[in-house]
């Protein structure tokens, strides 16, 4: 964790660019043990997961640790922008942080965000007060338009939830990255530390990891690895590697005319 | 004379509340000039290489300015490649056509480099609303349909009030009008914007506080501030295009505005994304000011400076104007520009009329539009003057057919 270059969400800063999902795993303690592996100081908690009514059985909140981990509520499950407002509210009621993970997700095959109900849901909880992380394609326009409603960060998908497929919308998530004036987190789709690196070398600010880690066979080494590779995407980004070259050779002179022209610069 | 004296602070920086967070007075104030101009004074082979092969998409000031420098003017012809390259990926290979439209020369304001200076004893005109119309036809005649509305800076004889009139008066027959006028403050350009004007060039002239300070005596415009932010206001009033410059030769250093006009136009971009931001290079002219450059920018250095701007910004237009003699021009043409003018009059009412009021500054390409055509088809240009970006009554008739 570097205290030298903090990711900074909401003015507040952070040492892990890392951020890590609740859900899937096999056991609230291996999650545990993930979670302290990965360095992750932000971490997404499914509302749904949370024992709001205190029925007395396990509850993913006694393991993790509020003092330790911003607890990142999110808004899976819900369909439209109401259904994602009534679940924010409803984990504010419960204590939790006002931040929230935007999800709207009305199609259950791919877990696709709605970029409607998103924007009108990201709209309702800024007025109400909400820091509001949303979740969406990685649509560069959407981007900005979130951003303009004052959310606190875009987060593009790099593939559907759950595919493993790494980061197929690279060229736009360069876009976003270049457009936005606020941190980029590309979040689903992660399957191998390499992803979470090659996301980090595109420039974005962060990323967010659940299935992979949680499904893995060995979770808390692979925790382990994923807090290496955003270590090293992110210090190989900083380093400014050199470009790939393409060879170009040029025909006929675009600066010629200079010499022709009295007085505009002789060649040195 | 004209009534109240202006106040810079009289609606504070002129924005329509809530101001926003960071203007680009701020990020000016921020930007690491000294460290910049070092680069662009002494970088040496290998940071040039650097600055030449990074992706277009993640080039850095400190990039633009490695490539101002005299190692990156040793390989003007591949950063000319480089620039043209990557203006033909970008824009096609195409040559949008604008011309400006001098509406009046009154001017209250003294800039000691221009021949509208208000000491000046040159022939004032305002144009009726009826000789508007008569120049904006000759234009439309010779095939443009973009137009710039310019004026000087007077508040009583051009203020906005006038302006709001002039754009309403010729919205109904041209597509696309833009202003280069007097800065406003937003609620202003907001009436604009409402009258039927799309687009607005503000040039800063010089970045440079004390060369602004001495080449701006008297007038509005010697308020830097007010000015410098006169294209957020824009923006933020929905202005779809803004157009920025900085007048070379004002001041010494052409490395150091180019690095400003560069910082500018980013950061327009990237606060103001709806708007298409584009920039302007022009060099001083000889005027009624008889104002001379202490270091005039050579040919080969504006070259760079173009260069440098598309590789930093590749979205952003770069625009030549009549002020540059034909050969020049057509040798520039294919580094990067993607906007031009042709057959300007610079003088208020100079199509139909020309000669009888005083012009702003000698143009040097006196090619008419059709040969300046003619010319950018050879160098392998697709010559644009429509760009349906906006539906007039007189084009939606055209297009419905009623």
């Amino acid at each position: 964790m570097d205290r030298n270059d903090p990711l900074v969400i909401a003015e507040r800063a952070f040492g892990s660019r890392l951020i890590v999902g609740t859900g899937k795993f096999g056991s609230f303690e291996v999650m545990r043990d993930a979670l302290e592996a990965s360095g992750t100081e932000i971490v997404t908690v499914a509302l749904r997961r949370v024992d709001l009514e205190s029925t007395g059985g396990p509850d993913i909140l006694e393991f993790v640790d509020p003092d330790r981990y911003l607890l990142l509520p999110n808004t899976s499950g819900a369909v439209d922008a109401e259904e994602a407002v009534r679940i924010a509210r409803l984990a504010r009621a419960a204590g939790m942080p006002t931040w929230v993970k935007l999800e709207v997700t009305p199609e259950p095959r791919y877990l696709l965000p709605d970029p409607v109900e998103t924007m009108r849901a990201a709209e309702l909880l800024v007025a109400d007060g909400f820091t509001v992380l949303p979740y969406i394609n990685a649509d560069p326009i959407l981007a900005k338009r979130l951003e303009e409603a004052g959310c606190a960060t875009v987060m593009p998908l790099g593939s559907w939830i759950g595919s493993n497929q790494g980061v197929r919308t690279r060229d736009a998530v360069r876009i976003i990255v270049e457009q936005a004036t606020v941190p980029v987190v590309v979040d689903a789709g992660l399957g191998r530390p390499s992803h979470a690196a090659e996301a980090m070398e595109l420039g974005a600010d962060a990323v967010l990891v659940n299935t992979a880690i949680a499904v893995a066979g060995d979770p808390v080494e692979m925790a382990r690895a994923f807090r290496l590779a955003v270590e090293a995407g992110r210090r190989g980004r900083l380093a400014k590697p050199g470009a790939e070259r393409d060879a170009a050779e040029a025909s006929s002179p675009l600066t010629g005319f200079l010499d022709h022209l009295p007085g505009e610069g002789r060649r040195p | 004379m004209t009534g109240r004296p202006f106040v810079a602070d009289r609606h504070g920086d002129g924005f329509v509340e809530p101001a926003p967070a960071v203007t680009f007075a701020d990020e000016l104030e921020r930007t690491p000039f000294d460290r910049l101009l070092a680069l662009a004074r002494e970088a040496p082979p290998a940071r040039v290489a650097a600055a030449l092969d990074a992706d277009p998409l993640e080039r850095s000031l400190e990039d633009l300015a490695a490539l101002l420098s005299p190692s990156a003017g040793e390989r003007l012809e591949e950063l000319a490649r480089a620039s043209h390259e990557l203006t033909v990926a970008r824009w096609g290979r195409t040559m949008r056509m604008y011309a400006p439209l001098y509406l009046s020369n009154e001017c209250l304001t003294t800039c000691t480099y221009c021949g509208f200076a208000r000491e000046l004893p040159i022939a004032r005109r305002t144009l009726t609303p009826e000789e508007t119309l008569e120049e904006a036809r000759h234009l439309l005649r010779q095939g443009f349909r973009s137009i710039l509305l310019l004026t000087g800076e007077h508040e009583r004889l051009t203020g906005v009030d006038f302006l709001e009139e002039r754009i309403r008066l010729l919205a109904a027959e041209v597509p696309q009008i833009a202003i280069e006028v007097q800065v406003w403050s937003e609620e202003e350009y907001r009436r604009l914007v409402e009258a039927g004007c799309e687009g607005v060039v503000v040039y800063q002239e010089t970045y440079h506080p004390e060369t602004y300070a001495r080449v701006h005596l008297a007038g509005r415009k010697r308020h830097a501030r007010w000015r410098l932010l006169g294209p957020e206001r824009a923006a933020r009033a929905g202005m779809r295009r803004i157009g920025i410059g900085a007048l070379f030769g004002l001041h010494d250093d052409w490395r150091y505005e180019a690095i400003a006009v560069a910082a500018h136009a980013r950061f327009l971009q990237r606060h103001h994304w709806r708007a298409q931001v584009n920039v302007s290079v022009p060099r001083l002219r000889p005027s009624a000011a008889g104002f001379q450059p202490r270091r005039p920018i050579e040919g080969r250095e504006l070259v760079q400076v173009v260069c440098a701007l598309r590789l930093l910004l590749p979205d952003a237009g770069i625009v030549s104007s009549t002020r540059e003699p034909a050969a020049f021009r057509d040798g520039l043409f294919r580094v990067g520009v993607t906007h031009a003018s042709a057959g300007s009059h610079t003088e208020p009412g100079g199509y139909e009329h020309p000669e009888e009021a005083t012009e702003q500054f000698e143009v040097a390409d006196t090619r008419s539009p059709a040969y300046v055509a003619a010319r950018l088809r050879e160098l392998g240009f697709d010559v644009v003057w429509e760009d349906w970006a906006r539906v007039t009554p007189r084009t939606e008739s055209v297009l419905t057919g009623s």
